[in-house]
Parts: structure tokens; sequence; C-alpha cells
């Protein structure tokens, strides 16, 4: 591993919708030669954080940038982007979206990908309106996994599959995994990708919560990122539980 | 993937221990060229980063010498590999007796129990079929 660079650099992101905010002023550093674990319960800004780092928003306050440039035409020959829902079109088949990805990506390669369509046991010219949601998924991680590109943006990639094709998910990550290029997987289903992890992102309403290496993070906390996440957001679920009782109160005094 | 890991260890320690074993039981012999980063990585469903963290355990102890150009490389220093062997064994043996001793067993009961488990075939360990 030679050279740190800086991959992606976000300072005061901010990204509203309908006024309520998905990323507040997000402060963020990722560099090359790593795995990252983008994690935090549902609505603290993983999606939005990838789809601006991806290209695909625009709109957006503060700054976004990817390999020193904003998010556009330029970074996106350099990004591989798999979004949390299928842009594939339904009457394609796999065969098709890997010419598909051959004709668009100069930095696709179809034979690897091919190789990998047989290893998850998918049909090449099954239709992609007769396959099941964790079939897709395997198809569009097999076009993201196969690019050679700096940056890996996973949204979800292993919430729909089987755990065995989790498995084949994490080798093809290990396997594609370069010094030169940084991988952000997000997920909720942390225990399952611990071991390929690098660092670890804590989202929390649109900000950093906790940030670092997973090992580290591991000896600070004396357990596995899954635990340290449930201690972490468990306030949250207490402060709930919290309100559902003194909700009951009323009803309870007006009972006796 | 080759076994999980506890929660409570760093990943990498954890793997270092499991090259170890490797090691001295052969499983990696004295003086073979080791498998590369990427294919530990993949064997152990684990992070590079965190291989390469745990083979540079190993380099500190001399149990893998790492070559220039032409990677990296089990010892062949015998002497080396019987020290380490006993100090894994001894490590699993206080490990052992701590725990019979917080059953309340007694030196006796652990020695005569462990004969019978030893002549029994169950004391062999799962940890090194890979």
């Amino acid at each position: 591993m030679s050279m740190d660079d800086i991959i992606v650099r976000t300072a005061k992101l901010t990204k509203n919708y309908r006024g309520r905010p998905a990323l507040n002023e997000l402060d963020l550093e990722l560099r090359n030669g790593r795995i990252i674990g983008l994690v935090g319960p549902n609505g603290s800004g993983k999606t939005t954080l990838l789809k601006i780092l991806a290209g695909v928003l625009a709109d957006y306050s503060g700054t976004a940038e990817v390999l020193g440039l904003r998010p556009g035409l330029e970074t996106k020959a350099q990004v591989s982007y798999m979004p949390d829902c299928s842009y594939l079109e339904d009457r394609m088949t796999p065969n098709d979206a890997l010419d598909l990805f051959a004709d668009f990506y100069t930095d696709f390669d179809r034979r690897r990908a091919y190789e990998m369509l047989l290893a998850f046991r998918l049909e090449p010219t099954q239709r992609l309106r007769d396959m099941s949601k964790g079939m897709r998924e395997k198809v569009q991680i097999t076009l993201v996994m196969n690019r050679a590109a700096r940056l890996y943006l996973l949204d979800e990639p292993i919430s729909g599959v089987d755990p065995a094709s989790r498995q084949l998910i994490l080798d093809s990550i290990l396997r594609s995994y370069s010094s030169e290029s940084c991988l952000v997987i997000s997920t909720h289903l942390i225990h399952d990708i611990e071991p390929a992890l690098d660092e670890v992102v804590f989202l929390d309403r649109g900000r950093v919560r906790l940030a670092g290496n997973a090992e580290d993070l591991r000896a600070e906390s004396g357990g596995s990122i899954d635990q340290l996440f449930r201690s972490l957001f468990q306030s949250e679920a207490a402060g709930l539980r919290e309100l559902g009782a003194t909700a009951e109160r009323p009803g309870f005094i007006s009972r006796r | 993937m080759t076994g999980s890991f506890d929660a409570d260890r760093p990943i990498y320690q954890q793997l270092a221990h499991r090259f170890r074993e490797r090691i001295v039981t052969g499983y990696w012999q004295p003086g073979e060229r080791m498998a590369s980063v990427r294919e530990l990585a993949l064997e152990y469903g684990v992070n590079p980063n965190t291989v390469q963290r745990a083979l540079a355990e190993l380099e500190r102890e001399g149990l893998a010498i790492a070559e220039r150009t032409s990677g990296r490389f089990i010892t062949e220093d015998e002497q080396l590999l019987r020290t380490t062997k006993r100090q894994l064994a001894e490590e699993a043996t206080r490990e052992w007796a701590g725990r019979l001793r917080a059953l309340g067993l007694d030196q006796a009961e652990g020695a005569r129990l462990a004969t019978a488990v030893w002549t029994d075939g169950h004391g062999q360990t799962k940890e090194n079929n890979a």
C-alpha cells in the first residue's frame, strides 16, 4: 500500500428533503486501500450520501468531492455504484446487462463477470422480470464488482440474498479489492460483513456519530462492531419505550 | 471462509493464532512459500489489511520471513517451531485448567478426565481443518 489518496471528501455536506435534513453538515474523508462499512439506522442518510457521491443527486449544499472533483460525468467513469433499487430494465437478461456495461464502461471485465454469474448459478439468458429479488441483486453486484473503479459504492448489497450467496458476494468484494481503490458498503447487516471491513462510519441523523478503524473500535469497546452499533443506538430505543410509558399513564389514571 | 471470529478480541490476533497453529502442526511446512495476502483474505473471509497485520505479527516472531521479491516463507528454524508449539500447548492447557477449576474440579480429577477423553479420541481439535 503505497500512497494514501483521499478518494472521498465532504465538508458541511447538507441535503434536505422537504425541509427535513437527510444529511446535516456531514464531514467525511475516505482514503484508498480500504473497505468501509457505512452503518446507521433507517433514515440516517446512508443512501443519500451514496447517491451524492455517485453523482446522481446534485441539489445539495456544502462540499462533496470524489478524487478531488465534484461528482458528475467525469467522476462517474471512476465510480462503480450499486443503488438500493434496480435500474435495469425488466425485459433484459444478465447477458444483455453485461453487454450494456461492456459498452458503457471501458474498465468492465466482461469475462470475469460472466464467470461470476455462473458462480451465482444465474441463467445468463433468463429475463430479469422472471427472477427473484435476490437473483436480481446478484446480477447487479456482478456488474458493479467487475469494474476496475477507484470508488465502489454499494447500497445494501446483501440485504435480499441468502446467506450462502452473501458469502459469494463478500468473496467478490475481497477479490475486487485493490490498494488503489476505496469500497464503501452500506448495510444494517453488520455482523455478516464485519470481518471484511477496515473502517466503520456510523451515521446518525445525517452526521457522523462515530468513525474509526474496525479493529480499534472492537478493542476500545471490547465487543463486535455489531454490538457497538446496538449499544450506540439502544439509547434511542430506550427513549422510545419511555415515551410509550408516559403516553400510557393518562389511560391508567382514567381507569382508576 | 474458515471459521468465525470471537467478538471480544481483535480479528488480526485471532488470525495470527490460527496461522501459528497451521505452522506448528506442519499444515504449512517449514520453508514453504505462503499464500498471498489476497488468497488468505479470501480463505478466511477477512479484510486484506487484517491479514497483513496478522502476518506482521508472525514476521516479528520470526515464524514467517518476508523476502523482498519472492514472497513470504515459513521459518525452517526447528527450535523456534518447537518453542512456539510448546507455547500454544501451554496456552490451551491453561485455558482448559482454568475452566475445570471454575467447575470445581481438582488437579487429580482434571488429569483423570484428560486421560479418559484423550483415549476416547475426543481430545482432537478441529481448528486445523481448512
